[in-house]
């Protein structure tokens, strides 16, 4: 039995890449043998499909206006989360554990609830079509998480540390930046992995909130998917594009990945 | 950890509570609001108390449409949670599977979920898609978009492929936190796979499963993009989960009153659900 245990992991995988592997496989046909013939591989190789994504603006804006609101969106997560968690890890303080609740409750919501109120409001303050209301639309869950996650990274750090750097004559300013963050950076590293995967993957907002000038990469695949037929090609190649940055941030925090969910907290 | 009490904490709170209060409390008010009112357009509002709650209430459709998605939350977690127990017991522990495994179960959680639909849908697709073609071949009457079970299964497949990945990382955490000497009493005391796992690797998962139930039934619960690109819904309304009926209803119909009654309904059951998981996980990690 023990000799048969990787057979598990190894189907799980398998099963997990066959549809990325499909899509692959459509981006390199072109529409119409896509749509006439079925083959597990390309017959006729085309990389047309690529070239017209990376020659035509609507398409390659799409990648910069998703790729530019996601990193607003976690540099703003981790930064406005960062002091809070130090808070609620160290201190007890007047309402400390209704408002840790309710900052998760709005992790709950959702999404559907506040697209249409959303599109109303950032319309009103004239932020509709911008990278930043994207940005801050997606704090709406990402704070919570990102408050959420690096508070058990904190917590798991001894309260010592803070003392003894006191008694050493640190300010808090210089203890937190030259001693505490760095000692947290991995917990750091992980929640800006969960902050940008959840802003990265998520359309219903950034869908509602934008236009043209601020459209992510997502929301230009359905679009053109609805109006010029249905491109299936075209639609492919954008889709295993948007598997490429993900991919690269797994690549980078894949030490981390397991360590951080050890500290038990997503 | 013994906390301090100190009420200076609110000036590090501040920066987070503006922000999400900026995005929550305003369009949560706006919806509170139209939950209430009818509207004519043009801002025009008329008082209209509880009619929209009661409507909702009593509506088949939206009685219907939380069946399904109690259904398809329960079928999910079903599977999910066994199936990520167990790809994360039989993971390898060190060497170089552990980078290749993590990495590549990883790729479904970073694929925007609009995109899982489309692929999903290309890839389940009778004539064209793998999956669809291959169930045929074997003799399987298979068409999702007008068969209602075939909707289902390929949108729960679909879910599985997603979301498991999540299971199997936080499982594959907590069962790393184990110390070896735990194996090694056990090993000593004879104890069988089964009693390993009963005694010593489950009780050590409580928390980190517990959080994995709770992600999950937040998720599922709120599901809307995989299934809208998938199956829109259909055939007919076979496979529109609440937040597929709310949107067709808030800017499809354009029913802004009823749309926002059920928007809160809806918030009210998840965050409900959430309350009294929010407090078991407490009570866990206070007696921990």
């Amino acid at each position: 039995m023990k000799k048969y245990k990787w057979l598990v992991p190894t189907l799980y995988i398998i099963f997990l890449m066959l549809p990325i592997y499909w899509l692959i496989n459509m981006s390199f046909k072109t529409t119409t043998e896509i749509i006439n013939t079925y083959s597990l591989w390309p017959q006729k190789f085309t990389t047309e499909n690529y070239v017209k994504i990376f020659t035509d603006s609507t398409w390659y804006m799409g990648y910069v206006n998703s790729i530019t609101y996601t990193v607003f969106n976690t540099f703003i997560s981790v930064a406005a989360a960062l002091p809070a968690a130090y808070a609620f890890s160290r201190y007890k303080f007047l309402g400390d554990k209704h408002l840790f609740f309710w900052l998760l409750t709005n992790r709950m919501a959702p999404p559907a609830v506040f697209a249409l109120p959303f599109f109303q409001f950032y319309s009103s303050v004239n932020l509709f079509d911008t990278h930043i209301a994207v940005a801050l639309s997606h704090c709406l869950f990402n704070i919570p998480l990102a408050v959420w996650i690096l508070e058990g990274f904190m917590s798991a750090v001894p309260k010592e540390l803070d003392e003894t750097a006191y008694v050493d004559g640190y300010s808090f300013g210089r203890f937190f930046f030259k001693i505490f963050v760095p000692t947290i950076a991995a917990g750091i590293g992980i929640t800006m992995f969960f902050c940008f995967m959840f802003s990265w993957v998520e359309l219903l907002l950034a869908k509602t909130l934008t236009a043209t000038a601020a459209k992510p990469i997502a929301a230009t695949m359905t679009r053109t998917a609805s109006t010029s037929g249905y491109e299936l090609g075209l639609l492919a190649a954008a889709g295993t594009l948007t598997i490429i940055p993900g991919a690269i941030v797994i690549y980078f925090v894949k030490n981390y990945i397991a360590k951080g969910f050890a500290m038990g907290r997503v | 950890m013994n906390k301090t009490i100190n009420q200076k904490a609110w000036y590090f709170v501040i920066p987070v509570f503006i922000l999400v209060a900026f995005n929550a409390a305003i369009p949560l008010m706006t919806v509170v609001n139209y939950s209430f009112q009818e509207t004519f357009g043009n801002n025009v509002f008329a008082w209209e108390g509880t009619r929209w709650f009661k409507q909702i209430l009593l509506s088949e459709r939206f009685h219907a449409a939380l069946g399904r998605q109690i259904a398809f939350t329960f079928i999910i977690l079903l599977i999910q949670i066994p199936l990520g127990i167990a790809i994360a017991l039989t993971m390898p522990k060190k060497g170089w599977g552990v980078p290749v495994c993590l990495i590549l179960m990883s790729m479904p959680l970073l694929i925007p979920w609009n995109v899982v639909g489309a692929m999903w849908n290309i890839f389940a697709l009778p004539d064209i898609g793998f999956l669809g073609h291959s169930l045929n071949a074997l003799g399987f009457d298979y068409n999702f978009t007008q068969q209602p079970g075939d909707a289902w299964f390929t949108t729960i497949l679909m879910d599985v492929w997603h979301w498991t990945s999540l299971v199997v990382l936080l499982s594959y955490a907590g069962l790393n936190s184990i110390q070896p000497a735990y194996y090694q009493a056990a090993e000593i005391d004879g104890a069988s796979r089964w009693a390993t796992f009963r005694y010593i690797e489950l009780p050590k998962m409580k928390k980190v499963l517990t959080l994995a139930i709770l992600l999950r039934f937040m998720d599922s619960f709120m599901i809307y993009t995989e299934p809208f690109v998938l199956t829109g819904g259909g055939p007919g309304n076979t496979t529109a989960f609440l937040s597929i009926d709310l949107v067709k209803m808030a800017l499809g119909q354009f029913d802004l009153g009823p749309a926002a009654a059920m928007s809160l309904i809806y918030f009210f059951i998840v965050l409900l659900v959430c309350w009294v998981f929010y407090n078991l996980m407490m009570k866990n990690e206070a007696q921990s």
